[in-house]
């Protein structure tokens, strides 16, 4: 589904992936954990093209990303790519990036109307049943600024899903909740993934980490340290950074 | 020690003050009346305006600080005789009778035609020319020769003038009014006006010297230009008639004309001035005669001026609102050149007056040969002027939508077009509606400044019927009050559909 192959990145003249290789199949469950700064959120904001990168190509449902320095990248078709990506994969943003001007409905029904033509009833009967997919078809009719944290990042998690998207990518889904919102967002993330949806999700849940994915991938500054299954992984970690890192969360 | 100190310089100036306050009043009420005030002090106090131009008072164009034409001549003949010195006084002419009330100089002499309303405020002297109305026309014209073929026509004149008032009375006739002088002429010359009735010593000045206009029919509705002194200063008023009739006698008066081209046998009247001025009054009807100082009758010419503010105003910012938003989209997602054309362009406009550029779309552009119709170019000009402080505006609303909402909108798959369209620009005209308010209300007043190319708006009417009334009191207070009374409502809806947009987003 998404082939991230030799990537690399600098930010500021500091390189942050140096070849970076990360393979994610067809309804697999991939969580990215790492210290702040280790370079999870830059690796899925790659693969939607919100960020560019300089060497490297990513392949996300057949189409092809290449790095600004690669010789197959061309300025002119990286417009068409990127629109073809983003129709089918969805994001959901650490901080809900709600459209405030706009109602819960109106925000989960702006692109497939606009994006995909889809009919304004037909919309909102999608919009609706996604909202009660989330357990929250009585906000249809709210403004973001009415609703909490959690309920906010609920819409969010229905706004992406509105497009059907073939893969769902989650940037720290719950870092700015409080607490007790955080099991209302991760249940819904957890219904999503029983569908079988293609996930990646970077996050600091650890508990989280282990019981839905399929495959966990430790990133320390820019290098996957470690991969694998995600039992064998946090039960028996062969680094020693992330002995380190996961010994923080169990105390 | 400190504080007695402060204190003590704090009575030395009030002392100060004092004195100079009573050393000023001692100043007015020094002298018995004006014509001895100007005899011990030994200077005349003169109040013209340069702008009105040739031939009557204007600056020289070899030597600009110098000032030239036949009233200079005259008011320093007349100061001679009087053995004093002319001092000048600068002073805008719809406003000259107004300053020689208020006691700023002590005559005025500019062209000021005798007429009953103007007797009403001041004391004017015997006359010390005789004018008369002329027609010019283009040369390449032939549909025009006497007053009654300007019916129907559009045709310039000064304001607040004897032709204006002619042609007013004509009716069927489209007056374009002007303040300055070349104005007309140079509307003439483009096209923009059939023809141009002044007076005549206006119309042979600047006829002259250019091929391309030529004087048609004889000039009609004579009329005299008298010195205005202030009503009590019967003692100044003689003496000047005395001065007025021995320049007369000695020929000297007709000397200056002469070397001006402006002596005609018309100017023989002035040596019979009684039976003149009796006759003279009869001519003229008197204007506050006609239009009654009551209000009401005032109201119909102030809002159509009214309406032609508002219209120019709503035309003008919608410019500057589509204009405005395409130079900060260019600016900020354009290629390096639009961004450039787009800061040259803010630049620019801001940092010129509105009413220079005004000048240069109504009257610099036709030297390439785009002429503007008076109404395109006040638009043109002031929603070019606006677009830029626009522009700045809606920058600075854009740039404050946070970058997470075109993240979100690129991520649903929408193009940056769009989401600018449907995400960024709705959550950034929240923002904008304070100063682009604010900026509404500020042209609104502006488009007061189109009077300039012949535009007569709530402002200009206003000047119009103020000066010929000498109401700018009452009038003034009304002409505020209309502006008040659109630019307030604005204000409320402003703030209400402010206060609606901000429901959707209260924790924002």
């Amino acid at each position: 589904m998404i082939e991230i192959c030799n990537l690399s990145k600098q930010y500021d003249n500091q390189p942050l992936f140096k070849g970076l290789h990360l393979t994610i199949t067809k309804g697999s469950v991939v969580t990215l954990i790492g210290p702040s700064g280790s370079g999870k959120s830059t690796l899925l904001r790659c693969m939607n093209g919100l960020e560019s990168f300089q060497e490297g190509h990513i392949s996300v449902n057949g189409q092809m990303l290449y790095g600004i320095h690669e010789q197959n990248y061309n300025k002119a078709q990286v417009h068409l790519t990127l629109k073809n990506i983003r129709r089918k994969v969805g994001m959901v943003f650490q901080q809900f990036n709600l459209f405030p001007h706009m109602t819960v409905l109106h925000n989960i029904t702006e692109a497939p109307t606009h994006v995909l033509d889809i009919s304004q009833a037909e919309a909102e009967s999608n919009a609706i049943s996604l909202l009660q997919k989330v357990h929250l078809e009585e906000k249809a009719h709210s403004y973001p600024g009415q609703l909490s944290g959690g309920q906010q990042q609920r819409v969010a998690i229905a706004r992406a899903l509105a497009m059907k998207p073939e893969a769902m990518l989650f940037d720290e889904p719950t870092s700015s909740l409080d607490p007790e919102m955080i099991e209302e967002v991760l249940a819904v993330i957890k219904d999503l993934v029983s569908e079988g949806m293609t996930t990646v999700i970077a996050t600091h849940e650890m508990g989280f980490a282990r019981d839905v994915s399929t495959k966990v991938v430790f990133l320390e500054k820019g290098e996957i340290v470690e991969e694998g299954e995600p039992r064998e992984l946090f039960s028996n970690p062969r680094n020693a950074r992330m002995k380190a890192f996961l010994s923080r969360f169990i105390n | 020690m400190n504080y007695n100190f402060l204190t003590i310089r704090c009575m030395v100036f009030l002392q100060l003050c004092f004195s100079v306050i009573c050393l000023s009043l001692t100043d007015a009420f020094a002298y018995q009346n004006t014509l001895e005030k100007v005899k011990s002090t030994g200077v005349l106090t003169w109040g013209f305006d340069a702008e009105g131009g040739a031939p009557y008072v204007f600056h020289d164009p070899k030597h600009p600080p110098k000032l030239i034409g036949f009233e200079v001549e005259i008011t320093e003949a007349i100061a001679r005789e009087l053995g004093v010195k002319v001092q000048h006084f600068q002073n805008a002419w719809d406003s000259i009778l107004l300053s020689l009330q208020r006691g700023d100089f002590d005559i005025a002499l500019n062209g000021i035609e005798i007429t009953p309303d103007r007797e009403q405020s001041v004391l004017f002297t015997r006359p010390y020319y005789v004018y008369a109305e002329q027609i010019v026309v283009r040369d390449s014209d032939n549909r025009i020769n006497s007053l009654e073929d300007l019916r129907g026509k559009k045709v310039g004149t000064l304001y607040n003038t004897a032709a204006k008032r002619m042609l007013e009375e004509m009716g069927e006739v489209t007056v374009n009014i002007y303040s300055g002088q070349i104005e007309p002429f140079k509307d003439l010359s483009l096209n923009r006006i059939d023809a141009v009735f002044v007076d005549l010593p206006i119309a042979s000045y600047y006829t002259t010297p250019n091929p391309q206009l030529r004087l048609v029919g004889k000039p009609v509705g004579e009329g005299y230009y008298g010195i205005a002194v202030r009503k009590e200063d019967t003692a100044l008023a003689e003496e000047l008639n005395k001065i007025i009739e021995k320049l007369l006698r000695t020929g000297e008066l007709q000397k200056i004309y002469s070397r001006w081209g402006l002596w005609n046998t018309a100017q023989e009247k002035l040596f019979l001035h009684e039976e003149l001025l009796q006759k003279h009054t009869e001519n003229h009807p008197s204007v506050s005669e006609k239009v009654s100082p009551s209000v009401t009758k005032f109201l119909p010419t102030l809002l159509k001026g009214a309406l032609v503010t508002v219209g120019i105003s709503i035309l003008s910012m919608m410019l500057a609102v589509g204009l405005g938003l395409i130079l900060a989209i260019m600016r900020l997602y354009g290629n390096t050149w639009l961004q450039r054309i787009s800061t040259a362009y803010i630049e620019i406009y801001r940092g010129t007056p509105l009413l220079i550029q005004l000048y240069i779309l109504y009257y610099g552009l036709p030297n390439i040969g785009i002429t503007l119709s008076a109404f395109a170019a006040a638009i043109l000009g002031l929603g070019m002027n606006y677009a830029a402080y626009e522009s700045e505006i809606y920058r600075a609303g854009i740039q404050s939508i946070p970058k997470g909402q075109t993240e979100a909108a690129l991520s649903l798959g929408m193009s940056k077009r769009l989401a600018l369209k449907r995400i960024i620009l709705p959550q950034a005209f929240r923002i904008t509606i304070p100063p682009m308010t604010n900026d509404f209300i500020a042209l609104f007043k502006d488009s007061s400044l189109v009077s300039v190319i012949a535009m007569v708006e709530l402002t200009k009417s206003y000047s119009i019927l103020a000066s010929a009334s000498m109401n700018f009191f009452k009038l003034g207070i009304i002409t505020a009050l209309l502006y008040f009374g659109m630019s307030y409502p604005l204000s409320l809806y402003a703030r209400k559909l402010e206060k609606k947009l901000r429901l959707h987003d209260r924790n924002l």
